[in-house]
């Protein structure tokens, strides 16, 4: 019976061949892999720039940054981007003014002050909150939260940014309560403990041990949350209206560069019209921004991120 | 570590005269030196592995004992700052020539770990991992290879019943003598031990024991272990490490009882360590 | 000589604490705000689009009419992008991870890759349908169609399964590594008997995930034109296509009332899907974690 398992394995060594080969191919798939990430992104920028350049041949760049009135259709088309900057802008604020105090506060119940058995069923929520499509928002914001300020503002017009950008802030929540708590998780107890032991309160605990030590993660999800309010396309364009207005009144429809875009690419712009080019401006004005928010964030988490 | 009077108790416990003249070694390793970037963990180590015996390794914490024993088969390789000077040679080889393939050294040198580490797969199939990875597919053969490395492992009888159960389902000593009978399954000259019953109840620790003095008749065994008496009762040779550097090889009855080396002395009477 | 009036630090003890009982209730408070929204906004859908939710919804084409309507093309056509999408995106994503975790050495190639991945995940996703229109729809020419619409996709969550599946690969202990190693195997024979299969619920829970957030994307498929008037089941990745969200889209911005209620159903539709997606994705991670 004895099977001599080192002449079998001898055998099998003599024809490895195939062996060696996968060996060398596997990690040169992967790398591949990889690689086409690197060519999104050289892909992303491509595009935006080739197509921007094309229309910077056609409207000058300075009028592009500079000019208040965006009207793109008809005979005499005006490609001010400010307008949409404006509009981008106005739903930020609102999105933040909302989202910064409820995720934060969110933040810092769940992780200073909740019991285990409440953030248990509390975390899940969010997590759905997180995962709800943004069309479903957009929905929610049009037909629900729309109808209900206007029962108190009477004027209010269906499309208006008040109702846009207080549901892109619901939105983003949930992102700045997660990962603004993993950052306050993170400062060890022993902080908390020394605080305590010296009679601190609760919140006095939380408000100047742990935030303050948490401080650069907090304020990455801010950045983030900010970045992602920038690039929210659906909310806006079901909500927001297409009116490119420059205003700060949040009472007014207006018009976000992403809704710009979608409105474009819905209306079938014919291809190689100075209005099909504008989205890529606009695209691109908008990668800017974004890239802008993240690279910001990334570098303040990184910069000021406490060594405990 | 124990504090007890090691050299009163020391008894020669392995039933095999240790044969003068049989000075056939496997590994012998010559003025080697390793550092982790900057700090250097083995300091000019210099010995010799007997053939068929039992070598154990022993020292405080942080001597660089696993630090050794992971070289003998190139996994401390693993950590990516490691560097090496020196020779290590088994079977007259020089393990890192690049003309002996690292695959081949360690498909002839078995190792067993500190912590059980079966992989999260069937009890059959952790035996078989080796045999399969080294192209051997017959059922038949593989069935054989399952069987006969239990047995030899000590484990057939608790488990022939439940093979295709996962081996996460044992208890911890039953899952090192799971490790055992993988490492076994490849037939290999040589088994490694980095403290493999550190992690076990007194009872896998006895069993353990004396597996490894039934398995010292095929093969050649190098054991760390931090526990002297385990030292004193398994093995025929011992080396002492501290900070790095062989302080005193010996025959573990010599070394026990009648040390050469002051701090060998410090150490197995429980002055340090 | 007391430097500290204990009288003083008694009276002000009490304010502090009374203070922190409040703002707990206040921070409770805000935390309850996100909840009531979502019971709101279900509450609002549910009730709406649940009665108008029939088998007849379901396979129906769009229409004109809303009490005729249904969301036959929009289903079929979410599966036939999700049909692309998933195996491209899971192939990428799992090859990057295993590349960056296992093969690539520590120099500024990978750190860009790094990073590279990172500011990817953050780019808005109607940027990502700037590139597929560009890209997939004229450049390669596929037109507007399945296969466009699911490579745009598989672009925009491939970052997200990469962050999953390097995560499913780190928490593979060390230990695991060595015994393969110690055996003789391979780097390839180690990564594909030992580490692929302890780190598959792991990635598989990212994937799902990942996935449940592309069926839910409208911008990137309306951005490289998906249409929203669908009367036909696609027939192959060559066809134009409509999906779910895109059909919910349209509903929505249609002034009458009853199309309205008729996106309230696909709403319905839409969120069962995730919800069942994401149980299963909990359900795996909960099933296969903490086995080391």
């Amino acid at each position: 019976m004895a099977v001599n398992v080192k002449e079998l394995m001898k055998e099998k060594k003599s024809n490895r061949s195939l062996q060696t080969f996968t060996e060398k191919a596997a990690p040169a798939f992967f790398l591949v892999c990889s690689i086409v990430s690197i060519l999104a992104t050289i892909g992303i920028v491509l595009t935006l720039l080739i197509e921007t350049i094309t229309f910077f041949t056609r409207v000058p760049f300075m009028e592009f940054i500079t000019g208040t009135t965006w009207w793109p259709f008809g005979e005499n088309p005006s490609f001010g981007i400010l307008p949409l900057i404006s509009g981008t802008l106005l739903i930020t604020v609102i999105a933040m003014i909302v989202a910064i105090p409820f995720g934060l506060a969110s933040a810092i119940y769940l992780s200073e002050f909740a019991s285990e058995k409440v953030r248990k069923v509390v975390k899940p929520i969010l997590e759905i909150l997180a995962g709800i499509p943004t069309i479903v928002y957009g929905f929610f914001a049009l037909t629900f939260v729309t109808p209900l300020l206007q029962v108190f503002i009477s004027d209010l017009p269906i499309f208006n940014a008040l109702s846009a950008g207080g549901i892109v802030g619901v939105m983003i929540i949930p992102m700045i309560a997660s990962l603004s708590e993993d950052a306050m998780s993170s400062v060890p107890n022993s902080m908390r403990e020394g605080a305590l032991a010296m009679g601190s309160t609760r919140l006095e605990v939380a408000l100047k041990v742990v935030v303050p030590a948490a401080l650069s993660g907090i304020i990455s999800s801010f950045v983030l949350g900010i970045s992602r309010a920038i690039g929210e396309t659906m909310i806006v364009s079901v909500a927001a209206g297409s009116t490119p207005t420059l205003t700060l009144d949040v009472t007014e429809s207006i018009q976000t560069m992403t809704g710009y875009i979608v409105q474009v690419v819905l209306g079938d712009a014919s291809y190689g019209t100075t209005t099909y080019y504008s989205i890529y401006a606009v695209g691109m004005t908008l990668f800017l921004f974004t890239l802008l928010m993240n690279l910001l964030s990334q570098y303040i988490s990184r910069r000021f991120k406490e060594d405990y | 570590m124990t504090n007890a009077p090691e050299n009163k108790q020391v008894t020669i416990t392995n039933t095999i005269e240790p044969d003068k003249e049989d000075k056939k070694t496997i590994y012998s390793i010559d003025n080697f030196n390793l550092w982790y970037g900057d700090n250097q963990a083995l300091y000019d180590v210099q010995l010799d592995i007997p053939v068929n015996k039992v070598t154990a390794i022993i020292g405080p914490s942080g001597c660089g004992k696993s630090t050794f024993i992971k070289s003998l088969n190139r996994l401390v390789e693993l950590v990516p700052s490691v560097k090496m000077s020196g020779s290590i040679k088994y079977n007259d080889k020089e393990i890192f020539s690049p003309k002996f393939k690292v695959e081949d050294l360690r498909t002839s040198v078995g190792m067993v770990f500190q912590n059980p580490n079966p992989f999260p797969k069937s009890i059959y199939e952790n035996v078989v991992y080796g045999p399969k990875t080294h192209g051997i597919k017959k059922k038949k053969i593989l069935d054989e290879i399952v069987e006969k490395s239990l047995k030899e492992a000590a484990l057939w009888d608790e488990v022939k019943d439940r093979l295709n159960e996962n081996a996460f389902g044992l208890s911890g000593g039953q899952q090192q003598r799971l490790c055992i009978a993988r490492c076994l399954a490849i037939e290999p000259e040589v088994i490694l031990m980095d403290e493999p019953t550190s992690a076990l109840d007194p009872i896998s620790t006895t069993r353990i024991e004396e597996l490894v003095q039934e398995l010292k008749k095929d093969y050649s065994i190098a054991i760390v272990t931090h526990n002297m008496q385990q030292a004193a009762r398994i093995s025929d040779r011992t080396a002492f490490f501290l900070n790095g550097e062989v302080i005193e090889y010996n025959d573990t009855d010599k070394l026990f009882s009648n040390p050469d080396d002051k701090r060998t002395e410090d150490y197995i009477t429980g002055r340090f360590g | 000589m007391n430097l500290i009036d204990k009288q003083l630090v008694q009276n002000k003890m009490n304010n502090r604490i009374i203070k922190s009982r409040i703002m707990r209730t206040v921070f409770f408070l805000a935390t309850s705000f996100g909840i009531a929204v979502l019971a709101v906004l279900l509450y609002r859908v549910f009730s709406q689009g649940l009665p108008y939710l029939d088998w007849q919804f379901l396979t129906n084409f769009a229409s004109r009419f809303p009490e005729e309507a249904g969301i036959k093309a929009a289903i079929f056509g979410t599966l036939w992008v999700m049909a692309v999408t998933a195996p491209v995106s899971i192939v990428l994503g799992v090859g990057t991870a295993i590349y960056l975790e296992e093969y690539a050495k520590e120099n500024k190639f990978t750190r860009f890759i790094r990073m590279n991945i990172s500011n990817l995940a953050g780019v808005p996703s109607v940027v990502f349908g700037l590139l597929g229109l560009t890209v997939f729809v004229r450049l390669l020419e596929m037109g507007r169609s399945v296969m466009a619409g699911g490579l745009t996709m598989s672009l925009l969550i491939m970052p997200i399964i990469v962050v999953a599946a390097q995560e499913a690969i780190r928490s593979i202990p060390q230990n695991q590594y060595e015994a393969s190693y110690a055996m003789g195997a391979t780097k390839w024979q180690t990564v594909r008997r030992v580490i692929l299969p302890a780190a598959i619920p792991g990635m598989l829970t990212g994937s799902i995930l990942a996935l449940s957030r592309a069926i839910g994307e409208t911008a990137p498929l309306l951005t490289i034109g998906a249409m929203s008037f669908v009367a036909y089941v696609p027939g192959s990745i060559r066809d134009s296509f409509t999906v779910l969200p895109i059909q919910i889209y349209n509903w929505t911005g249609r002034p009458q009332e009853e199309f309205h209620i008729i996106a309230s159903a696909g709403i319905i539709v839409l969120l069962v899907a995730l919800i069942l997606m994401n149980s299963i994705a909990v359900f795996i991670r909960n099933k296969f974690s903490k086995r080391y």
